[in-house]
């Protein structure tokens, strides 16, 4: 069967917490021994699958298989898994030795190769000679790897990793970062790890799954993710870039920034609109001459240990990061060039707002749970669902909620070179996305406002 | 002069100097004085025949280790419905507002005689006899909250994620709660039993009510020793019983420093 490939199998999962929607229509498959890290932003429903995975949670929708086992329902400790948790979460009242063995003595095995495994496993962490030590009298670094230690020592198909190196300093991350690295390879166990840290998730992965909002945004290996981001999200959440609004000219050709370039993609059509990502490690940075596609000045220039963080203002006004080894300072014109396989073309998931609502009457629309004032509607009857369209820039958010027609939040901010493409998420539970120069802050509250004349009422 | 007086006012340490005074009068004078008689006779002169007494006396050794055994059969009963009581409170999805909370404590807020009394028309209406049945039963009716509330807020603060951990490792609910709950709620358990076995053990009213007067605890021969004049031996029994408290308080305390997780209400 080729089935038994997978060891984990998500098929079709959703979880509601209420109203509220955690997980989407997840699927997702994970080969047996690989390191599988899910990430993304607070929030984004990445720890609610990794408890529907462990258990202890249950999904409202949707099948879970490990080693081809139907689990959807089965209690955590039914299992063949075990979990590594966020705070540890190591027994008080148990000393090193027992915590480790906790799993071991509930499966009755015989003291001497409790013992046995239990220093296994110790060493294996790091942590010889711990066994009699007070949990609480540990660092955290030292705790978390009996957490490991405890996890392991079951000899789990899956060992699941909730954010595991969240709470220890920078240089102790980087160390255990290494370590769990080794114990994968040497375990040869399934590990599917959780984190926010994109940079962990590209040093540790296989496979990464990039989660935003409850919904799986790209699958694939970091070196997929980071060259060839399938949407805008993943491109700003991975690393550094550039992101721009950009036109598909023809296959090969496409045009940004107030120029044309060459570049590798095709089968996206004509003339149509995309967003380019540039990686600002990927644009070369000299003084000015013929070979420059784009010239520029220097407005900020920092050192960054290996390199220098330029960021360049072109004559046509778009706003480009900049990564050299070489100081271009602040106010020095110079010359840009991009090679045409590191601009990487995205499809726009959306090009305006487009909403569901229905005519009120001639000159107004509800929707977002309001009603609009529109321009004078013909041919469609009052009452009818229609289709509401606006265009991003159109949209204009004010700083005092009150002046709104509606209000919401904002929750994610993209600089697209020369404008904010901003995620408002309404009170309504729709987002509404928006173009404008001005700057906001994530998480601020905002007014939202439509002029009747930029509402574009189409029947369904 | 007035500089002076607002200069002492604004000392953050005077602030307890009215507390110390009562602390000084009704606590540390009247234990002296306790003390004081019980190792002195009638004439003042000091002497250990009080305690002397006490052990010759089978019948006041008797009532000593019968009111023990009301007590602790009062705390066993409490701890047996009070654990179980405490553990559905802390469940969020049993108590979502608190008014289970709110429910168990209630009767606290009726004073204790006046329940006692009620307990006892009850027993009259209900055509019981009242003896030693009806005064466990008040005992417990009284100092169930004493039990409930302190294991309560042991369970309450216990970290989820260790209950998780445990199901992770393959432990059914019946061993989490076995080797993770109860281990980690027994801070609580020993301030529960500290707080039913203390006002028991010493209890007089109480026995009087629901006795009709027909049984004798401790505490009641303390109080019929004092009212009939014998201070010097009703201070001897007095300190028997404190000795006993702080002899049980110590244990538990113990037992608490054990537990690194302090929730317990003593």
């Amino acid at each position: 069967m080729q089935e038994t490939n997978y060891i984990i199998e998500v098929q079709n999962v959703s979880k509601y917490f209420g109203e509220k929607i955690a997980l989407d229509n997840i699927s997702l498959k994970v080969k047996k021994g690989e390191f599988v890290t899910i990430l993304g932003p607070s929030g984004c429903g990445k720890t609610t699958l990794l408890r529907l995975i462990a258990g202890f949670q249950t999904a409202s929708e949707g099948e879970i298989r490990i080693s081809g086992q139907e689990i959807t329902l089965t209690p955590p400790h039914l299992r063949p898994v075990n979990t590594v948790f966020q705070k540890y979460a190591l027994f008080p009242h148990l000393n090193v030795f027992d915590n480790i063995a906790f799993g071991l003595k509930l499966k009755k095995l015989p003291s001497s190769i409790i013992e046995k495994k239990v220093k296994g496993a110790l060493k294996m962490v790091g942590m010889t000679d711990y066994e009699y030590r007070d949990v609480d009298s540990l660092s955290g670094g030292q705790q978390q790897r009996v957490a490991i230690a405890r996890a392991i020592v079951n000899n789990p198909e899956v060992l699941l990793l909730d954010e595991p190196l969240a709470a220890l300093d920078l240089k102790m991350r980087k160390d255990m970062q290494m370590e769990l690295k080794e114990l994968h390879k040497s375990l040869g166990v399934t590990f599917v790890y959780v984190t926010h840290d994109q940079e962990e998730a590209l040093t540790l992965s296989d496979t990464i799954v990039v989660m935003s909002e409850g919904r799986i945004q790209q699958i694939g290996t970091p070196i997929d993710i980071y060259n060839e981001p399938i949407n805008s999200f993943v491109a700003d959440f991975i690393g550094e870039s550039n992101i721009l609004n950009g036109t598909m000219q023809k296959d090969k050709l496409v045009s940004f920034a107030g120029h044309e370039f060459e570049c590798v993609d095709e089968g996206f059509g004509e003339n149509t609109p995309i967003d380019v990502v540039i990686r600002p490690e990927d644009i070369y940075i000299f003084d000015p001459s013929d070979a420059a596609q784009l010239r520029g000045t220097v407005t900020s220039c920092i050192f960054k240990g290996v390199h220098y963080e330029m960021l360049v203002q072109t004559e046509e006004g778009y706003e480009l990061m900049v990564q050299d080894y070489n100081c271009f300072e602040t106010g020095r014109e110079v010359g840009l060039l991009v090679k045409p396989f590191d601009i990487h073309v995205m499809k726009k998931e959306r090009t305006c707002n487009t909403f569901e609502g229905h005519l009120v009457d001639e000159n107004h629309v509800e929707f977002l749970g309001q009603e609009f004032e529109c321009l004078p509607v013909k041919d469609i009857e009052a009452g009818a669902t229609v289709k509401v369209e606006v265009d991003f820039d159109r949209v204009i958010l004010q700083d005092n909620e009150e002046d709104g027609m509606l209000t919401g939040d904002v929750n994610f901010i993209l600089y697209k070179g020369d404008h904010y493409h901003l995620t408002v998420h309404s009170d309504w539970d729709e987002d509404v996305f928006v173009d404008t120069n001005d700057v906001w802050d994530d998480g601020d509250r905002v007014g939202i406002t439509i002029a009747p004349e930029d509402i574009r009422v189409i029947g369904c | 002069m007035l500089n002076k007086l607002s200069q002492f006012f604004m000392r953050r340490r005077n602030w307890s100097i009215p507390y110390a005074i009562f602390l000084l009068v009704f606590v540390v004078v009247p234990l002296v004085l306790i003390v004081a008689y019980a190792f002195t006779d009638e004439e003042g002169a000091f002497t250990l025949g009080n305690f002397r007494k006490f052990m010759m006396h089978p019948e006041a050794i008797n009532t000593f280790i019968y009111s023990i055994g009301i007590a602790m059969i009062t705390t066993i009963f409490c701890l047996i419905l009070g654990y179980p009581a405490a553990y559905i409170m802390s469940q969020k999805q049993f108590n979502t507002s608190k008014t289970m909370v709110v429910l168990f404590i209630l009767p606290m807020w009726v004073n204790i005689l006046i329940r006692t009394l009620a307990t006892v028309a009850l027993f009259d209406f209900l055509k019981l006899p009242l003896g030693e049945g009806a005064l466990v039963f008040g005992m417990v009716y009284n100092f169930l909250p004493f039990m409930i509330y302190p294991i309560y807020n042991t369970l309450q603060k216990m970290d989820q994620s260790l209950i998780e951990a445990a199901q992770d490792l393959g432990a059914n609910p019946l061993k989490v709660f076995t080797k993770i709950v109860l281990p980690l709620s027994m801070p609580g358990i020993f301030s529960g039993i500290l707080m039913v076995f203390m006002p028991t053990v010493s209890t007089f009213a109480i026995a009087e009510l629901l006795t009709m007067n027909n049984i004798k605890l401790f505490g009641t021969t303390v109080q019929e020793n004092i009212y009939n004049g014998m201070w010097n031996y009703g201070a001897a029994l007095s300190l028997i019983m404190l000795l006993l408290i702080a002899i049980m308080s110590f244990f538990s305390n113990d037992e608490d420093s054990v537990q690194n997780e302090s929730g317990g209400v003593i």
